[in-house]
């Protein structure tokens, strides 16, 4: 039960503390809430893992602190920070039935034996695992095996975060939905904060009220989940959420006007003194580009392909050399020469990737 | 992996059964044609039945007096070694460092004792124990115990016994560091936010990872330790008196010695016997104990 | 590093010194004279000397032994493993009559004591006219070296995932030209591994060498516990002759070092 402070917070395996490009981590700073349903997320190697083992204390930072409720934890051990976490793979204690292994973290802190009876039945209630109390944890399938590792990592009232890395990975396609749902119950029950390393989107967006995406080593945006997808502050997480990502395109920005492929479209804001030299991107999401038929003063474009994803159909569109995702309710044949609309209000500029906010 | 059925396999494997059968099945054979037979002498050969089982078997009988003597010897002494070098190769595989020169060192310090030709082990300890040249003897004469292992036999027991450890505790400790090499580093990280004790990660993932291990080590101790003939025949000779007279000793005094070759080979098969049974015994066990670590799902 | 063993420093220094101390006396030895040996007890020598490395290097009957030796580990080696190879392909890779019982009885092989085969092997050998070569030893040597082989080799190949075989076979690979062009690069580390365990064993066992040779293929440690008895206890050569038994093991050992991990797993924890 904590807030956790990282303080100009930076790490490097090859130990060349003053070398950037070496960084797994870049300098980093930024605080979670106690009691917040954080989602960590990025591709693989991004580094979420690294930031998350550096909060836990099983690697130690080249550069920079961690506080938990303004206090500098950087001497204590993982023990001594008392946080959960629940890892990629199933770990488990072969020699122990599931009951005892659940009950292990309560034991170790020397609890007394009811409370740790009582805590260990709420929690293999929630996750479905009572009836597997009293087998051996090895004879399990690695879904209930996980299953446990989760369970060890919420069987403490008292710890100042849980972390979870990857932790449905090895789960079935199925249980994986439940389970995810079962977390979002758990920690509204249990107040505690959990901070959840994925790179699959809709984990992330299910799961947590902040979602923290990380590109190459550094932290790209904090936001809620709306917040992400309406004004992605990076091509990157424009691209990295949404199915089908972001489209960006290059363009030449002046005031109130941009112009890309020869076609100039008026925006919503204006944006004056963008830095010279830099590279300057438009992007729109496909769900605010619409297919309309051919017409002077719009841009147009042919049919390339047809996404139909059941609930939303998306036009896979060419102009030029570019390729643009747009949403059509229903139509058009492949092939076919269309034009395109986009939403003012929802084109955001871009300069060398991050957005650049306009002026009313 | 999913093996296929196929009866030309045969053919790979055949040069192999050749030459093992060559080496171990016509020899098996002579020695169970010997245990039946007499001699006395000029490859003049008599049937024996079963004659010579009933004397080996019989402790009232010179020849079965010889041989239980000896069998309770060795089972005395593979016990003892066993419990000594377990452990400590357990302890030695922990202490072990996790990176650094120190590793490769360790390493090759703790193989050394096992590539050593086995009478030239005994000729270490056989010099090394001696109160007159052997820094052993002569440091704990210094401290002023009587010892001296060519005539007491608690000495030469000793001796021989901390000889062993020397040899091959290094076998115990290299499969223990094999086999705790092989822990994923997650188990212990896991067990660190779990707050376990060091005693309770030895407990709850150091050994169960190490079990299967140490199933080998403690059969191949078990065999080795049982089958022991040149190291203390080269310290002690066997002695003093008959004190440390293992079974392969007894064998080799019988066969090459005295060649009395029906008495030695009935002496062999139920010698092998032993040790085979007790080896499957014990394998049996402890597989059978360790079942539950294979689930249907499986660990990656 | 977390959870290191509380002292571990003092307890694996410990036994390192116990191990090497023996190893140390025997080569102080060496270099002293048999006058200082048996006059003094001294932790180094004195005055040292190589003259009991001269009489083992100048006399004959000395270095051959070495010579002995090296031939027929060499030699049981080489045979152990290519016989050994396609054995362990074949337990890996396919299900045939009575594979387990095999594989069991090769295995029941290592537990055969050396004592119990001295004499059949003594008349067997001189029987078909191998005594006193080291062909003898060697091949007695395969006794409990081929299972020991084919076992740890079963393990390494059966680490390589079978689509590597169908794929050769599917390119037109010959099965001779896929197992030597293809399997064995692959299991270079497990073969390294099996020839280690072979070399070691074959090294160190006396009673099966020194009962099939007598003159000719006479081992080191044969002529070492014969010689000296002979010349009435020669000390400092006897520990200079121990100390040269030592260092090819320790070459080895050097070579093999950081493979001697995965080897003591035999390809399979």
């Amino acid at each position: 039960m904590a807030r956790i402070d990282l303080v100009e917070l930076a790490h490097s395996y090859t130990g060349a503390a003053d070398d950037p490009a070496s960084f797994a981590l870049k300098p980093t700073s930024m605080t979670w809430r106690q009691g917040g349903a954080y989602a960590l997320l990025g591709p693989s190697g991004c580094g979420k893992t690294t930031l998350l083992n550096i909060i836990s204390g099983i690697v130690k930072p080249s550069r920079g602190k961690v506080l938990f409720d303004g206090r500098d934890v950087m001497a204590l051990t993982t023990q001594q920070r008392n946080i959960a976490q629940v890892f990629q793979f199933p770990v488990i204690y072969d020699t122990m039935t599931v009951g005892e292994n659940l009950a292990f973290p309560l034991r170790n802190r020397g609890m007394p034996r009811a409370e740790i009876e009582t805590r260990v039945r709420q929690i293999a209630e929630l996750l479905d695992l009572v009836p597997h109390l009293g087998r051996k944890a090895s004879r399990l399938t690695a879904d209930a095996k996980q299953k446990i590792s989760l369970g060890r990592g919420l069987v403490r009232a008292d710890v100042a975060a849980v972390l979870f890395d990857e932790p449905l990975t090895v789960i079935d396609p199925a249980l994986k939905w439940e389970l995810r749902s079962k977390l979002k119950v758990l920690h509204r029950d249990l107040d505690l904060t959990m901070i959840y390393v994925t790179h699959d989107q809709t984990e992330a967006l299910t799961f947590a009220d902040t979602v923290v995406v990380m590109h190459e080593g550094s932290v790209v945006q904090t936001g809620t989940p709306e917040e992400l997808f309406l004004r992605p502050d990076h091509t990157f997480v424009g691209y990295f959420i949404g199915s089908p990502g972001m489209n960006v395109l290059p363009a030449e920005v002046q005031g109130r006007q941009a112009r890309i492929a020869g076609h100039v479209l008026r925006l919503d804001r204006t944006y004056c003194g963008l830095p010279a030299g830099a590279r300057v991107e438009l992007g729109i999401r496909p769900e605010f580009v619409r297919l309309a038929k051919p017409a002077p003063g719009l841009l147009g474009a042919k049919v390339e392909r047809i996404d139909d994803l059941g609930r939303s159909r998306f036009a896979h569109v060419r102009v030029g050399d570019l390729r643009i995702a747009a949403g059509v309710p229903r139509g058009p044949a492949i092939g076919q020469e269309a034009a395109l609309v986009f939403e003012p209000a929802r084109i955001h500029v871009y300069a060398d990737q991050r957005r650049v906010e306009g002026a009313a | 992996m999913e093996k296929i059925p196929n009866q030309k396999a045969w053919l790979l494997v055949l040069p192999v059964f050749a030459i093992v059968a060559f080496s171990a099945v016509i020899p098996l054979m002579t020695v169970v044609n010997y245990s039946v037979q007499d001699t006395f002498g000029n490859n003049k050969f008599f049937w024996n039945g079963v004659g010579w089982y009933q004397e080996l078997l019989d402790p009232a009988t010179e020849l079965g007096g010889r041989f239980f003597a000896s069998l309770w010897r060795n089972l005395a002494f593979s016990a003892i070694v066993l419990t000594i070098e377990i452990p400590l190769g357990i302890l030695v595989a922990l202490a072990m460092p996790r990176e650094g020169w120190g590793v490769a060192f360790s390493l090759v310090v703790l193989a050394l004792p096992l590539l050593i030709p086995w009478n030239v082990v005994g000729t270490i300890w056989q010099i090394f124990g001696r109160s007159d040249i052997g820094l052993m003897g002569w440091a704990i004469n210094r401290l002023g115990f009587d010892y001296n292992y060519v005539a007491n036999p608690i000495d030469a027991w000793l001796t021989i016994i901390v000889m062993d450890v020397w040899h091959w505790s290094s076998l115990v400790a290299l499969l223990c560091y094999a086999g705790l090499k092989s822990i994923p580093d997650a188990y212990y990280q896991a067990a660190s936010i779990d707050g376990a004790s060091r005693w309770a990660v030895f407990k709850a993932i150091q050994l169960p990872k190490m079990r299967h291990v140490l199933v080998i080590a403690a059969l191949l101790r078990f065999m080795d330790s049982f089958m022991i003939y040149t190291e203390p025949f080269v310290v002690t000779g066997g002695g003093p008196g008959n004190s440390t007279t293992f079974i392969s000793i007894e064998l080799v005094k019988l066969a090459l010695g005295q060649f009395d070759l029906g008495k030695a080979a009935a002496m062999s098969l139920v010698y092998m016997l032993i040790i085979i049974i007790v080896c499957w015994v014990f394998f049996t066990v402890m597989t059978n104990a360790g079942q539950d670590r294979r689930p249907a799902g499986g660990e990656p | 590093m977390m959870y290191a063993l509380p002292g571990r420093r003092v307890v694996l220094g410990l036994f390192l010194v116990f191990l090497l101390l023996p190893i140390y006396w025997l080569l102080n030895m060496s270099f002293k004279t048999n006058v200082e040996i048996t006059s003094t007890m001294s932790l180094w020598p004195q005055s040292p000397t190589l003259d009991n490395y001269r009489v083992i290097f100048t006399d004959p009957s000395w270095y051959t032994g070495y010579i002995n030796s090296l031939t027929y580990v060499v030699l049981n080696t080489i045979l152990s493993i290519s016989f050994a190879l396609p054995a362990a392909y074949a337990f890996s890779r396919y299900r045939f009559l009575g594979d387990k019982h095999l594989f069991f009885w090769l295995l029941s092989n290592r537990m055969a004591p050396a004592a119990v085969f001295a004499l059949p092997f003594f008349n067997l050998y001189s029987a078909i006219g191998l005594f006193d070569t080291p062909w003898a030893v060697a091949l007695a040597h395969c006794l409990f070296n081929i299972p020991l082989a084919v076992w740890i080799l079963e393990g390494f190949i059966s680490a390589v995932p079978r689509e590597i075989d169908e794929t050769a076979f599917l390119d037109g690979y010959s099965f001779p030209r896929f197992f030597i062009r293809i399997l064995m690069p692959l299991i270079a580390s497990g073969i390294g591994v099996a020839a280690f365990f072979c070399f070691m064993f074959s090294w160190v066992e006396l009673l099966l060498a020194r009962t099939l040779t007598s003159v000719n293929a006479k081992p080191i440690a044969a002529t070492m516990t014969r010689t000296v008895s002979a010349a009435g206890m020669d000390w400092g050569v006897l520990a200079a002759a121990g100390v040269l038994t030592i260092v090819p093991g320790a070459i080895v050992i050097w070579y093999v070092r950081n493979y001697i991990a995965r080897g003591f797993a035999l390809g399979r924890v």
